[in-house]
């Protein structure tokens, strides 16, 4: 029985030279709810952006349903755009300044569904404004009008109103404060109709980890781990993922049952030994990688034989079940 | 600061916003109110005046600004009455002005919009055809088109248009390849809005703004040019008048008869001084982001 | 604890590195005036380490914004704010820029914009000391170099001579704490320094504060949304409000015994990578006010559980003691 969304094979993107996306693979199904985390130059966003074609990438396949959307013409692409929707970080950003609010959720409508009346647009819009928690009398306003908030939530109104069948949400509450944080993913479980997948990006673990499923985790472009979200939390494989829950800062009154520390040394405070391009102890690493070899092997303090050229030319693959496997 | 920027717009949306904001600017509503006076009288002013511009009136040459004749505002030369023709003459520059900066608009507008937006080999090449445009002199251009075509009027509007959408293009699509990058640009197409649609809807909206100011400040430009084409004899001819013609005339005349030259020249020096204040004013009123 | 004793900040204590006394900021605007800090007293001792913590309009960062005299030609301030003794805001320019930059110095956000792109890493350090301490360009420069090796940045003489751009967002954050050492500060103000960084970036920031902390011993204010960054460091810490400080307690009493229901909230809004995982992330309903919709009532009435009608007609004062104050007429008990 095969309720498989979306299946990623091989992804890359190049920006110029350099690859941002390398490698990836992953499946999606119905009904799940995947987070991506990783830091800043991991691909994360990218990544999502490939899948959606806002941008080529230089080569892979991205099976929405069975097609895949880097080989379709332009206008069915556009078809099936009908079932894969993105909400993004910048919640004032992603709004046109120049239309109301109405319109800006109407116009999925618009193009969609040519058929309907005037009429009944307008009331699918009021009755998903009323959806996201705002009244339909906001509907004449512009974005510049709302907090951030309300913003995300205008965009969450946008991209719900086909429902779609996978939503990609790109850090979309990174830019709110922590008492509003709570009240977008809340509003995100709810609108999670049955069936309908969520893949949500974020740089923040613990919004992460109360949400989904099923966890990827990236760094410089590759996916170094998949897990079952309690699975990674509890026990984190990789020595990157050990550091990225290691480095969360705790607060006091939290039961402090953190990711064991990388034996020897914590790896996040930076006393691995480095070579040459690194720019600073634990920071992301320069960016002129060699496209073979394990992404984490400058950092990580479990790499044997450290020089660049000769690190493990072989990507170790992901295991298929929960999480891969490393070399002691 | 967030606080006014979330104030509920009261009727009118957005447009309704930059007119009250306009109204607020002393001196953009004096600007109008002199371009507003001036299209009036020019054309109903001549309703007043016993005369008309083509009479020639052998008492009064070379007369006087004064009562004498009814002329307010004097007399040429061949005894015209320097107030009608004049206002006739601002009529003409006017008329050219607005009709060559709708064409550029229109032109400059699809043609950058597009460029900006495609981007990429199409982008390329209609930036180089500009750039080949831009190149050829203005004048020769202008003279070459004249002798084909004889001198008229249309003529005049075609070459003026022709050359004042360049700029237009230019700048329409660095507006666009900026906003290209925006977020809301990204989520309309993720929604599935065809190329077409985005450029209509959302990008020519979103860049709207600085070019109806930057339209608003060629109109000067475009006038000035006029003036010195029909000074130089290439625009419009006798006894057709238009502020260039009328210029022309008094420098010639300056200094027997210096009002033949500050009639006129006055005029246009209220017109432009008052369509680049109108503009200032409308650039601060369009611009959402408050001061 | 209804009483409206005032908090030990309105005595004249010479011996506060910074002590601010009813300051209010606000913004004029065409449309009238915006409230952004409301009437806020408080108090940082020498070598104190101090969070203010708050959510976007709280006013924490323009209170500081006063202080250092960077806020904008509309703003409005009034109040005092003194700084070993010496009112900052009525000083000059002149008098102001002895001392910002050397005694007084501050740590900002977003490390790709705080340095200037055109100038070296070398030069905008040794101005520092050049201008302020009056050194020669060269003893300067050497000096930077051995402070960039203080704050651990990896071959520090190569990077003197590369621009901002040439560097990350963690190194050049760590050149910002070592040009605000330079000159041996009493008091250093970090407004939201890891916010833009990544997590684990964060992690060695965060230890490079208290490093630093232990070196120099000057006073720190740590300015921030995130009240987990602020625990690892912070002897003390106040929660702001839509313009009012509601909370200025020992960081230790804050976590154990919060007594401002904000400060409650806040505390339960955080999600955690340890503990149970929860169906629904808590949340607090509502919005914070926008600024400018101050009134005289408790600022948080509006979204408080356990607001009564006093909450809504009259502004609670901080009150309580040293160790913990709290301004709120119906305080949480342990």
């Amino acid at each position: 029985m095969n309720n498989t969304l979306l299946r990623v094979r091989d992804l890359r993107v190049d920006f110029g030279a350099h690859a941002v996306v390398r490698g990836v693979n992953f499946d999606l199904s119905a009904g799940e709810t995947v987070g991506l985390v990783g830091e800043s130059g991991s691909g994360k966003s990218t990544l999502a952006r490939a899948i959606l074609r806002l941008l080529q990438p230089a080569q892979g396949s991205v099976e929405f349903l069975g097609l895949d959307l880097l080989k379709c013409p332009p206008a069915a692409l556009r078809a099936q755009r009908r079932g894969l929707q993105i909400v993004f970080q910048d919640p004032l950003a992603s709004l046109d300044p120049r239309m109301t609010v109405g319109e800006t959720i109407a116009e999925p409508l618009k193009v969609f569904e040519p058929g309907l009346s005037a009429g009944a647009r307008r009331q699918k819009v009021g009755d998903m404004l009323q959806r996201v928690g705002l009244s339909s009398e906001m509907s004449g306003r512009y974005p510049h009008e709302f907090s951030g908030g309300q913003c995300q939530r205008i965009g969450i109104a946008r991209a719900m109103i086909l429902s779609p069948k996978l939503l990609i949400c790109d850090e979309i509450v990174s830019s709110l404060d922590v008492s509003i944080q709570g009240q977008i993913v809340n509003l995100l479980l709810d609108l999670q109709d049955a069936g309908m997948a969520v893949l949500f990006i974020s740089h923040n673990l613990a919004v992460v980890r109360h949400l989904c499923h099923r966890v990827l985790v990236m760094y410089l472009g590759k996916l170094v781990e998949i897990a079952p979200c309690d699975a990674l939390f509890a026990s984190p494989v990789h020595p990157y993922t050990r550091a990225l829950l290691a480095a969360v800062p705790h607060m006091p009154h939290a039961a402090v049952a953190a990711a064991p520390a990388a034996p020897g040394e914590p790896a996040a405070s930076g006393e691995v030994d480095t070579p040459g391009e690194v720019d600073a102890p634990g920071e992301v690493a320069a960016l002129d990688l060699t496209a073979s070899g394990c992404a984490f092997r400058d950092l990580c303090p479990y790499a044997r034989d450290r020089r660049p050229a000769a690190v493990r030319s072989r990507s170790r693959p992901l295991g298929r079940l929960p999480s891969f496997a490393r070399d002691a | 600061m967030a606080g006014s920027a979330r104030e509920t717009l009261r009727v009118g949306g957005l447009a309704g916003e930059a007119v009250r904001r306009l109204r607020s600017n002393p001196a953009a509503v004096a600007a109008v109110a002199a371009l507003c006076a001036i299209v009036v009288l020019t054309w109903l002013g001549p309703w007043f005046s016993p005369n008309n511009s083509q009479t020639l009136d052998w008492l009064h040459i070379a007369a006087r600004p004064g009562m004498q004749g009814s002329h307010w505002f004097g007399t040429d030369r061949l005894g015209r009455d320097l107030f009608v023709r004049t206002l006739a003459g601002t009529r003409v520059s006017i008329a050219i002005g607005l009709a060559a900066s709708v064409i550029s608009l229109l032109v400059g507008v699809s043609y950058g919009a597009i460029a900006g937006y495609i981007g990429g080999r199409t982008d390329h090449l209609m930036m180089r055809l500009i750039e080949i445009l831009s190149g050829l002199p203005l004048i020769f251009f202008v003279i070459f088109l004249t002798v084909i075509f004889g001198r008229t009027e249309y003529l005049l509007f075609f070459a003026i248009g022709a050359v004042g959408w360049l700029t237009m293009a230019r700048i329409v699509r660095g507006q666009t390849l900026s906003i290209r990058q925006r977020e809301f640009i990204e989520a309309a197409i993720a929604s599935g809005s065809s190329t077409g649609r985005i450029i209509v809807r959302h990008v020519v909206p979103n860049v709207i703004g600085p070019v109806i100011v930057y339209a608003t400040l060629t109109v000067p430009q475009i006038i000035l040019f006029e003036s010195f084409l029909s000074f130089l004899g290439l625009g419009i001819q006798e006894p057709g008048a238009s502020l260039g013609t009328l210029i022309a005339e008094g420098a010639a005349e300056m200094e027997a008869a210096p009002w033949i030259l500050l009639v006129p020249g006055s005029v246009l020096a209220l017109l432009l001084l008052s369509l680049n204040i109108f503009g200032d004013g409308l650039r601060d009123a369009l611009d959402v982001k408050d001061g | 604890m209804a009483c409206a004793t005032r908090s030990t900040s309105r005595t004249a204590d010479m011996t506060a590195t910074l002590s601010v006394d009813r300051l209010r900021v606000s913004f004029s605007h065409r449309t009238g005036s915006i409230d952004a800090v409301d009437r806020v007293s408080l108090e940082i001792a020498p070598s104190e380490c101090v969070g203010i913590v708050g959510e976007s309009g709280s006013g924490k960062t323009q209170i500081f914004m006063a202080a250092m005299g960077l806020l904008p030609r509309n703003a409005q301030v009034s109040g005092s704010v003194r700084f070993e003794g010496n009112e900052l805001l009525a000083l000059d320019a002149p008098a102001l820029n002895r001392v910002r930059g050397s005694k007084l110095t501050m740590i900002f956000q977003d490390p790709m914009t705080s340095l200037t792109p055109h100038l070296k890493i070398g030069t905008q350090l040794a101005e520092v000391m050049v201008a302020h301490l009056g050194v020669s360009w060269k003893d300067a420069r050497s000096f930077a170099g051995r402070m960039l090796e203080r704050v651990h940045v990896p071959e520090p003489q190569r990077r003197l001579n590369q621009y901002p751009h040439e560097l990350s967002g963690g190194m050049r954050q760590r050149v910002m704490i070592a040009m605000s050492l330079l000159c041996e500060p009493s008091l250093v103000i970090a407004d939201e320094p890891t916010t833009a960084l990544d997590v684990t970036i964060q992690a060695q920031i965060i230890e490079l504060l208290r490093a630093v902390r232990g070196e120099f011993g000057m006073a720190l204010v740590l300015i921030s949304h995130d009240l987990a960054v602020v625990a690892g460091l912070a002897d003390r810490i106040l929660v702001m409000y839509a313009g009012n400080v509601v909370e200025n307690s020992i960081a230790a009493e804050l976590f154990r015994h919060p007594r401002h229901p904000y400060t409650a909230e806040l505390l339960k809004c955080m999600p955690s990578v340890s503990g149970p995982r929860l169906a629904r992330l808590p949340t607090l309903a509502g919005q914070p006010p926008r600024p400018g919709e101050l009134l005289e009532a408790c600022p948080f009435a509006p979204r408080c559980s356990r607001a009564a009608d006093r909450c809504r007609i009259e502004r609670p004062q901080l009150s309580g003691s040293p160790a913990s104050q709290v301004a709120c007429h119906f305080p949480l008990t342990a």
